[in-house]
């Protein structure tokens, strides 16, 4: 977008100065005066808002992962300790690692499947179809995750729930979704992919959009068919877009509290307990405040790692055109 | 790897047809499976919920609402106090919306066109705490929430929920589509720089504010991690808080009247859905390099 100063107005106006509220040589000094204060007053809500709210904050969370505090007594400086703690608190340990493996097979699923579905809607098919599946693809996102898990919770029920009906039809026996560490962390995969993929099939859809057809037109002529066109054609210059929903898909998914914490409060055991889900814990239900803020602290240089090493790797295998 | 090369446009594309009739069928048959896979498990709860709670784990499961049954509606309004659920959903997320449209216009209008020292560095700032994740900043949050005497009311959710850097980006990049000329016309005309933002300006960018507000709403309605930890006592409870509550205090009995609740909360949802759909789109992949 440009703010398309270049354009004349033919009324003479000196170009770059957009309140020139002095040009006209009254008072000039007044409209000096006003430029100066002006700009701060529109900005004042959201500056005094984001520095109360979130600048302030991060600093804080930073401070208090070097403190104990259980918010009645006074906080006790305590160095590394909260750090060293939770490194090997076997809850935190394992939450991590459970983490890591939600992420890597929640984001895989759900970007395999919205790249997927993005190239089969992209492709020939009546206009009202499209339309069709678009709205079906991406209303999941509007609903809440905490909605989605609650219905989902009785479509997974063991005995009666839907999910195990529809495997015996089948044949497969029934499995014990939500009573098992496998079965639990898989639903809590399931559900988030349901309802998120829908993000990453309107990112895709939009990548897929700005591939010029004269590139397809190109490869046919050169004797590309099916998948070898998508593979050769398609995911190159798709890239750029699968960078963007993969940090993003990432990012978010790192994040991870609403589902597990309805459909399984993080067990069987420790089963599914997220990094989100023990910051919660340790603040807010065990009342230790230092130690909540330094997983904080960890998870977030985590994020920022993952995202440079994106962008990093994104260098050498994506293709801008 | 060929490819901006052969940009030249050929009038004529080669069409096999035979062949793409037959992949057209089969794809098409694929994208509905996949699309009763996402509604189906909707359909079944709006269906479920239709029913008498007795039958709420009948199978084969019941897809359709064929004879509604109102009963689950009445025991929800029964058992939950669900008026002051949707009251204070509402207020949270109304209010957050137009405190959202309102900062986000403002900021973004200053970063667009106005001229100050240090804009573009005090972007990048704003910019920045996009990716700060709120778990990060939920304790101080909390604690601050707590030492102004908020703790447990609807302000603890609004106030820190109302500054918006990614509102003040969309913003930004909408006034920025607006051309520069129209301040000085009006200028000339001797209004005002408030005046000009508030008569020319903010009259322009109402489809762009319109998106802020959809998308605030969506996430606002929705939210659970905030309120879970914000709220504590039932008659501050928002939607998802009090559905989630009501599922724990329920047994399995009473399904239909759990999913009763949770099909009421999606109404608001599903407006949005049919008449913002658009706008939500454009709104959720905004900045995004699209």
């Amino acid at each position: 977008m440009s703010t398309a100063t270049s354009t004349p107005t033919g009324t003479g106006s000196e170009p770059g100065r957009r309140h020139a509220a002095h040009k006209n040589g009254q008072a000039p000094k007044r409209g000096r005066m006003q430029q100066r204060w002006l700009p701060w007053a529109f900005l004042a809500p959201t500056i005094a808002g984001m520095g109360i709210f979130t600048l302030l904050p991060i600093v804080a969370s930073i401070a208090l992962a070097f403190f104990r505090w259980d918010i009645i007594s006074a906080p006790t400086f305590v160095g590394f300790d909260n750090f060293a703690e939770v490194v090997q608190d076997p809850t935190v340990r394992v939450s991590f690692l459970n983490t890591i493996v939600f992420v890597v097979v929640a984001v895989a699923l759900q970007l395999g499947l919205a790249l997927g579905l993005a190239i089969m809607v992209q492709e020939k098919m009546p206009a009202w179809l499209r339309v069709f599946f678009r709205s079906a693809f991406f209303f999941p996102l509007i609903l809440s995750a905490a909605s989605v898990s609650i219905f989902m919770r009785y479509l997974f029920n063991e005995q009666f729930g839907v999910v195990n009906w529809l495997l015996s039809i089948v044949g497969i026996p029934a499995v014990p979704w939500l009573t098992t560490p496998t079965g639990s962390a898989a639903v809590v995969i399931l559900v988030y992919v349901w309802q998120n993929f829908g993000f990453s099939f309107l990112l895709f859809i939009g990548g897929l959009a700005s591939i010029p057809v004269e590139t397809y037109e190109a490869a046919s002529i050169d004797g590309a068919t099916g998948w070898r066109k998508h593979w050769f054609v398609t995911l190159p210059l798709l890239s750029p877009t699968t960078l963007v929903a993969s940090v993003m898909a990432i990012i978010n998914a790192l994040q991870v509290f609403d589902q597990p914490y309805v459909l399984t409060r993080g067990g069987p055991g420790d089963s599914t307990r997220t990094a989100v889900m023990v910051i919660f814990e340790s603040a807010f239900q065990r009342l230790e405040f230092g130690q909540a803020s330094a997983i904080g602290v960890i998870l977030t240089l985590i994020i920022m790692a993952i995202t440079a090493a994106q962008f990093r790797l994104s260098k050498r295998f994506v293709f801008y055109q | 790897m060929t490819t901006t090369q052969e940009r030249v446009t050929t009038t004529a594309p080669v069409v096999k047809r035979k062949k793409r009739d037959w992949s057209v069928a089969i794809r098409v048959i694929v994208l509905l499976i996949a699309s009763v896979f996402i509604l189906g498990p909707v359909l079944w709860t709006l269906s479920t919920s239709l029913r008498p709670p007795s039958e709420s784990f009948q199978l084969p499961p019941a897809f359709l609402p064929l004879n509604p049954d109102l009963t689950s509606y009445e025991q929800v309004f029964k058992q939950l106090n669900i008026v002051a659920l949707v009251v204070n959903s509402a207020l949270v997320t109304g209010l957050i919306a137009v405190g959202q449209m309102l900062t986000a216009a403002l900021a973004g209008y200053a970063f667009a066109h106005l001229r100050f020292r240090g804009r573009g560095a005090l972007f990048s700032i704003v910019l920045a705490t996009m990716m700060v994740p709120a778990q990060v900043t939920i304790v101080p949050v909390f604690m601050l929430i707590r030492g102004v005497g908020l703790s447990d009311t609807l302000l603890a959710l609004i106030i820190p929920a109302i500054p918006t850097a990614f509102g003040t980006f969309l913003m930004r990049q909408y006034f920025m589509g607006l051309p520069g000329e129209l301040a000085e016309a009006a200028a000339i005309d001797g209004a005002s720089p408030w005046r000009t933002f508030r008569s020319v300006y903010a009259p322009l960018a109402m489809p762009g504010l319109a998106i802020v507000g959809i998308l605030a709403f969506n996430f606002h309605w929705n939210e659970f991690f905030r309120p879970l930890i914000m709220t504590i006592s039932e008659q501050n409870f928002t939607l998802p808080l009090g559905l989630v509550s009501l599922q724990g205090n329920l047994g399995t009995g009473s399904i239909s009247v759990v999913l009763a609740g949770v099909v009421l909360s999606m109404i608001p949802a599903l407006v949005v859905f049919m008449f913002g759909q658009r706008a939500l789109q454009d709104g959720l992949t905004a900045g995004t390099g699209k």
